[in-house]
């Protein structure tokens, strides 16, 4: 029986010729990611010594990446102390990754292990954030864990009690119209699937689409598989994939693994885009998604362009090109939050930054409060906001009381003008 | 057997943003989520606030919330186990999402896999592993067991036990 690209990830992870759906396995780590809550697993990393004699150090300074980004800067008293913890197990453990809180090296985790080269293909990443999926866009197994579970990993080197996941195909076919992304695709795909449509298992995306898609658009897709419950989303390396890792300045082996051509799928999806309008996922559901047309003249509030999801110098600069000598509405607040230091500062250098500030929009620091919920763009009561992240959960955006919407950059940006759903000036 | 009373009967779909705000993160510690449960739902945080011998049904061995499917999708935070786990809930569900799954078996939750499970408010349970039987209605259902190597982690209290164990084991 041949393998899926996560099974052959698998199997070589854990030193086995192949292993099967349903098999426990425990594959080597190549790249352990985490945010501020690496607060809470240097807790866990250090109890699990507690007793044993050992001295805490963890398994490889070279594998382990520390990013802050959902709390930047500090939103409080705990998170600047929790913030100073991390910084001085860093220094004191000699962790490599490491990206504070700087404007020209500082960023959204996923963006900086996608900037700085991090991710290799065909090994096994995690991250303590569901959105690790993105890094599937390497070809890499990249899957989101807990605190705990990436204690483990710190001491160990593997991650435990993995269970070989089923792998749904994906095959997109088409053309895009021309207002149509990436986006609007894969929230397309969580509505066919549903949010728990892909649980325990992975989605393998296919077709003349993905192969013709750069990084970029790549990235929003796996980075959304996990909103149909996913463990990981993955794409087949090829030469947009090897230049984007050169030029991210990856000199390392690059393992190309392709499915077998008799591979076992649990389900085959068949997607084709060239019927695709915008599609908005409406409140408090991700799969709870609609045509444009059947939500375009709601009124918003806030509009919030960026994010782990959308937040790439091309989603930038569709912005910045729609909004270009317009103005954002009265009723409505416009935050751009670039997903990197080095995507806010190419921004600036290609004049985008100048355009959405003209219009009206409020430039961000890069990070993740606003979409989660913490600061930098909290709702009141009754209001609606759209948005170019990830999740609209009730609560998501710091109010149970508001509603979020999500959309592609060029929704967002159409709307923020005429401060309605819509895609035309 | 462990004899349960339903403190709360959820729909499918709850997310972790429901189960512990994104506000509350920065908080993270077991010992310190319990009180941000739920937090957006006053009246069942004002439940779980109160003293477990002040609530009715205190005579039970513990309170338990039964939901749909997919319950816990969304984030990989933990402390959308802990601050359940905290506050001694066992959980029901017909579902699980999968890092919540994963996060409960790592830290040790009461956690119960139940795909057909019907409950109300109140009703009265008897819990094995294999079964929930409704004691109010009579009616009995099956549970989905959890892999042998999952159910060893769970029962040693959770990950950090079994793998402290394995450092002193040399087990690397």
């Amino acid at each position: 029986m041949g393998m899926t690209i996560v099974e052959k990830i698998l199997a070589k992870a854990s030193d086995r010729d192949s292993v099967c759906v349903g098999d426990v396995v425990e594959p080597k780590v190549d790249l352990a990611m985490s945010h501020e809550n690496a607060a809470l697993i240097i807790n866990r990393f250090k109890t699990i010594y507690e007793g044993t004699g050992l001295e805490a150090n963890v398994w490889d300074t070279s594998k382990i990446a520390i990013i802050f980004d959902h709390r930047v800067p500090a939103v409080d008293r705990k998170t600047a102390t929790d913030q100073g913890t991390i910084r001085k197990f860093v220094g004191d453990q000699g962790i490599e990754k490491f990206h504070d809180i700087r404007g020209d090296t500082g960023g959204i985790c996923h963006q900086i292990l996608a900037e700085y080269g991090y991710v290799h293909p065909g090994r096994v990443v995690v991250g303590t954030d569901s959105h690790t999926t993105t890094h599937g866009a390497f070809g890499a197994f990249a899957y989101g864990i807990g605190a705990t579970e990436m204690a483990c990993v710190w001491t160990l080197g593997k991650a435990l009690n993995v269970k070989v996941p089923k792998t749904i195909k994906v095959v997109i076919t088409g053309k895009f119209h021309s207002l149509v992304s990436p986006k609007d695709l894969i929230l397309h795909i969580i509505r066919k699937l549903t949010v728990k449509g892909a649980n325990f298992s992975v989605l393998e995306f296919h077709g003349e689409v993905i192969r013709n898609m750069n990084m970029s658009g790549r990235l929003t897709i796996c980075n959304m598989a996990v909103e149909a419950g996913a463990t990981a989303g993955i794409v087949m390396t090829d030469n947009v994939t090897i230049e984007h890792l050169r030029e991210a300045g990856y000199e390392g082996d690059i393992d190309i693994v392709h499915p077998d051509e008799d591979a076992a799928y649990s389900k085959i999806l068949e997607v084709d885009v060239s019927e695709l309008s915008p599609q908005i996922a409406c409140p408090h559901m991700v799969d709870n998604v609609e045509d444009i047309e059947d939500v375009k003249g709601i009124a918003v509030n806030q509009v919030v362009i960026g994010s782990c999801t959308n937040g790439r110098l091309e989603d930038i600069a569709i912005a910045a090109k729609i909004l270009q000598f317009e103005k954002v509405s009265k009723n409505v607040r416009l935050l751009i939050f670039p997903a990197s230091a080095k995507v806010y500062k190419e921004a600036s250098m290609h004049g985008y930054i100048n355009d959405l500030i003209d219009a009206g929009a409020v430039i961000m620091n890069p990070g993740c409060g606003c979409c989660l919920g913490v600061h930098q763009g909290a709702l009141g009561d009754g209001e609606v906001a759209l948005s170019t992240t990830n999740r609209n959960f009730k609560g998501r955006m710091g109010n149970s009381d508001a509603k979020v919407y999500l959309c592609s950059p060029a929704v967002a940006a159409f709307s923020a003008i005429s401060g309605k759903i819509s895609w035309e000036k | 057997m462990q004899k349960l009373i339903v403190a709360k009967v959820f729909g499918k779909d709850i997310s972790t943003d429901v189960i512990y705000p994104g506000r509350y993160m920065a908080t993270g510690l077991p010992t310190e989520t319990p009180q941000y449960a739920f937090a957006d739902d006053e009246d069942f945080n004002k439940y779980l606030c109160t003293p477990w011998n002040e609530r009715d049904g205190a005579e039970f061995d513990n309170f338990a919330i039964v939901a749909g499917e997919n319950f816990g999708c969304g984030s990989s935070r933990e402390q959308a186990v802990s601050t359940l786990s905290g506050n001694n809930l066992t959980v029901i569900a017909k579902s699980f999402a999968r890092i919540f799954h994963q996060n409960a078996i790592n830290l040790g939750l009461n956690m119960i896999t139940c795909p057909d499970i019907e409950a109300n408010p109140g009703e009265n349970l008897e819990v094995t592993r294999k079964e929930v039987r409704n004691i109010s209605t009579g009616k009995c259902y099956n549970n989905i067991l959890l892999p042998d190597a999952a159910q060893e982690i769970l029962d040693a209290g959770g990950l950090i036990p079994h793998v402290r164990s394995r450092l002193i084991n040399n087990q690397l």
